[in-house]
């Protein structure tokens, strides 16, 4: 698949664009590789679209299209290790920064780096290949990743430091941090809102894929969570909860918060659909966490749907 | 042999800290609400742009070190050593230690130097940041290395565990004779048997060498600050040129400690020769004051007697009321390698 660059000027149209030549790439790959984090791509494509598209203040990639191999992991002894996050532009203070959170997403994040040109379309073939920085569960040198965060809700402790840290500095820009709503299981995610809260770190922006999913089937089966809304306000956070497909209303909370001084993080709780774009997905509810074809006729259903994706977007 | 009696320094942590940072703008101190009890109250009250309160959540207060240090900031987090090893490690070994940031975590009450009992007593952090890769381990034996290790630490590019002393500390050490990264002190040179130490054991085993010396042995003693990387040369010379064997005294368990690291090189470098291993024999310890403690669980100056008598076959005749007598001294610079 080539990839696909929004041809509309319409911010809102640019998502949705970007957004369905996310889910159908996801699809292909998992096709290709009877395996991926499809859910993912389904609740999470307009979310991280919008981020990318009519949220962020990134400057140009400064990483390759073809992504490097592994240069050994960060050491004293080790100077050519290297990290993800020039592929979402340089350091300067007025920029913003990306942190990703639940990076079980990678296949969705690498996805959409190459529909909004940041990444190569062939840097899919790299996917969980021995050697390869384009890993399944991606660390701070996979493309678009600041950190390591693959045990999850450290991301947003680690943002809200890197937030301080720029605050002490003086620096205007944001940091965004996109989460899942099961990384607020973790102890860790509410100790990091007592602290954003006590410390008054007001240009950080958190989007969570509110999809209500985790490995082990629906949150409301394994741990509630919710009210998240309120219980994140509780800890003094501003909290908008919008739908997650709709990328005006995902997008508006941002642009508010630029315009005034802040002293509470932002939050965007986006409640969306973990079956949308692909229907098919519905009926491996509860179970939506990785998919793996079960047989010849389910992997044929799924192929006549890429199919059929790839006719609507011709 | 031109040594000055022993002193005892007041908080020397508190007091370098707020010493050493004056013009050091990027050093930035993280509590978890012990900030007295860390002697960091100085630093809060001299810097407070600098101090940052992260609550009784050390998680978080790890991680959070790390995304400062990514910003070019040096976070010295300050709070008990368990409360660093044990709570937040996964945040230590995935937020910290795999990104090689210059976090200096500072532990206080290593071992069984608090009556906290056993939830206080960090008696396998050694073990725990020695496993981490990247990450530097250092012990301070007294109030000159608790004065010198903020240098030794800031000059290490990645990160760094420091177990520290508080409250009224020991100058068994000469103010010109620093901690350096990687280098063990010689206390003495011997023979007979090799003596390794750390931390605040250097002072019971002073105590013992000096009590074996006069009873006829010829004892090589180093005292060990940089537990990892644990490369110096001078340790396995020693090892390699006594007669008997090898005792470590150390405040932790023998399992990945002290011990444990000096058992390894011998092993590797083919050493074959005792050694006997002081410290907490895989258990756990309880509430009480820090001599009854190390006399209870063998990590005094008696016990390395008793394991000098094991590795030489002699009855010494040593008394607790003799090594009691023995009266420490500051060791001067100079002086360091006389006492042989």
């Amino acid at each position: 698949m080539d990839q696909a660059r929004p041809s509309s000027t319409d911010p809102r149209t640019q998502v949705g664009q970007v957004a369905a030549a996310v889910r159908r790439r996801v699809l292909e790959h998992t096709l290709l590789h009877n395996g991926g984090y499809l859910s993912q791509a389904c609740s999470a494509a307009e979310v991280l679209a919008t981020l990318y598209l009519r949220v962020m203040r990134l400057g140009p990639s400064r990483a390759p299209l073809t992504p490097r191999p592994f240069a050994g992991v960060p050491g004293a002894g080790n100077p050519a290790s290297f990290t993800g996050a020039d592929y979402n532009g340089p350091r300067a203070p007025e920029l913003d920064r990306f942190i990703f959170s639940p990076v079980h997403y990678a296949l969705v994040l690498y996805s959409l780096l190459i529909e909004v040109g940041r990444l190569g379309p062939a840097a899919l073939a790299q996917f969980n290949q021995d050697g390869s920085t384009v890993e399944l569960i991606g660390a701070e040198h996979s493309p678009g990743h600041e950190v390591t965060a693959g045990s999850l809700a450290q991301a947003i402790s680690q943002a809200g430091g890197i937030a301080l840290a720029r605050r002490l500095r003086g620096e205007p820009g944001w940091v965004w941090v996109f989460m899942s709503d099961g990384e607020f299981q973790e102890g860790q995610a509410w100790e990091a809102f007592a602290a954003l809260a006590h410390h008054r770190i007001g240009r950080l922006g958190v989007y969570i894929d509110a999809n209500a999913q985790q490995c082990d089937g629906a949150m409301s089966s394994v741990m509630t969570i919710e009210p998240l809304a309120a219980r994140l306000r509780a800890f003094g956070a501003e909290v908008h909860e919008v739908d997650g497909h709709d990328s005006d209303a995902l997008a508006a909370p941002a642009a508010a918060a630029r315009t005034t001084e802040r002293d509470r993080p932002l939050v965007v709780i986006a409640r969306t659909d973990p079956c949308r774009g692909i229907d098919l997905l519905r009926a491996r509810a509860p179970k939506l966490h990785y998919v793996r074809f079960k047989s010849e006729q389910e992997f044929a259903e799924y192929s006549r749907l890429l199919e059929t994706l790839r006719g609507a977007s011709a | 042999m031109a040594t000055t009696p022993i002193e005892t320094v007041q908080r020397p942590h508190g007091n370098n800290l707020v010493r050493w940072a004056k013009d050091r703008p990027e050093v930035l101190v993280l509590s978890a609400d012990l900030t007295a009890s860390c002697e960091a109250d100085g630093f809060r009250d001299a810097y407070p742009d600098r101090f940052f309160s992260m609550g009784m959540a050390e998680q978080n207060m790890m991680s959070f070190a790390a995304g400062l240090a990514r910003e070019g900031f040096t976070p010295f987090v300050h709070t008990f050593a368990v409360f660093i090893c044990r709570r937040p490690f996964d945040q230590v070994a995935m937020s910290i230690a795999y990104p090689n940031l210059p976090v200096r975590l500072i532990g206080f009450l290593p071992g069984l130097t608090t009556a906290g009992g056993v939830t206080h007593q960090a008696i396998d952090d050694v073990a725990l940041m020695r496993l981490l890769p990247n990450m530097t381990v250092l012990e301070c034996g007294d109030a000159t290395e608790v004065e010198s290790v903020l240098d030794a630490a800031q000059a290490v590019n990645g990160p760094v565990y420091v177990r520290m002393l508080r409250g009224e500390v020991p100058r068994l050490f000469d103010p010109g004779a620093p901690l350096r990264l990687g280098q063990a002190r010689p206390l003495g040179a011997g023979r007979d048997l090799a003596v390794l130490s750390t931390g605040i054991c250097t002072e019971e085993a002073l105590r013992a060498t000096a009590a074996l010396r006069t009873a006829g042995l010829a004892v090589a003693h180093l005292h060990v600050s940089t537990l990892k990387p644990f490369t110096d040369p001078l340790i396995l010379e020693t090892i390699a040129g006594v007669r008997h064997g090898v005792i470590t005294l150390e405040n932790h368990g023998i399992i990945g400690g002290l011990g444990s690291a000096v058992a390894e090189w011998m092993a590797e470098a083919g050493l074959g020769k005792r050694l006997i291993r002081l410290g907490l024999r895989d258990t756990y310890a309880h509430g009480a004051g820090r001599d009854y403690l190390l006399r209870e669980y063998g990590l005094d100056a008696m016990a390395l007697v008793r394991a000098a008598e094991d590795l030489t076959g002699a009855r010494l005749g040593l008394t607790e009321a003799a090594l009691t007598r023995v009266r420490l001294e500051t060791l001067g610079t100079a002086d360091k390698t006389e006492d042989l």
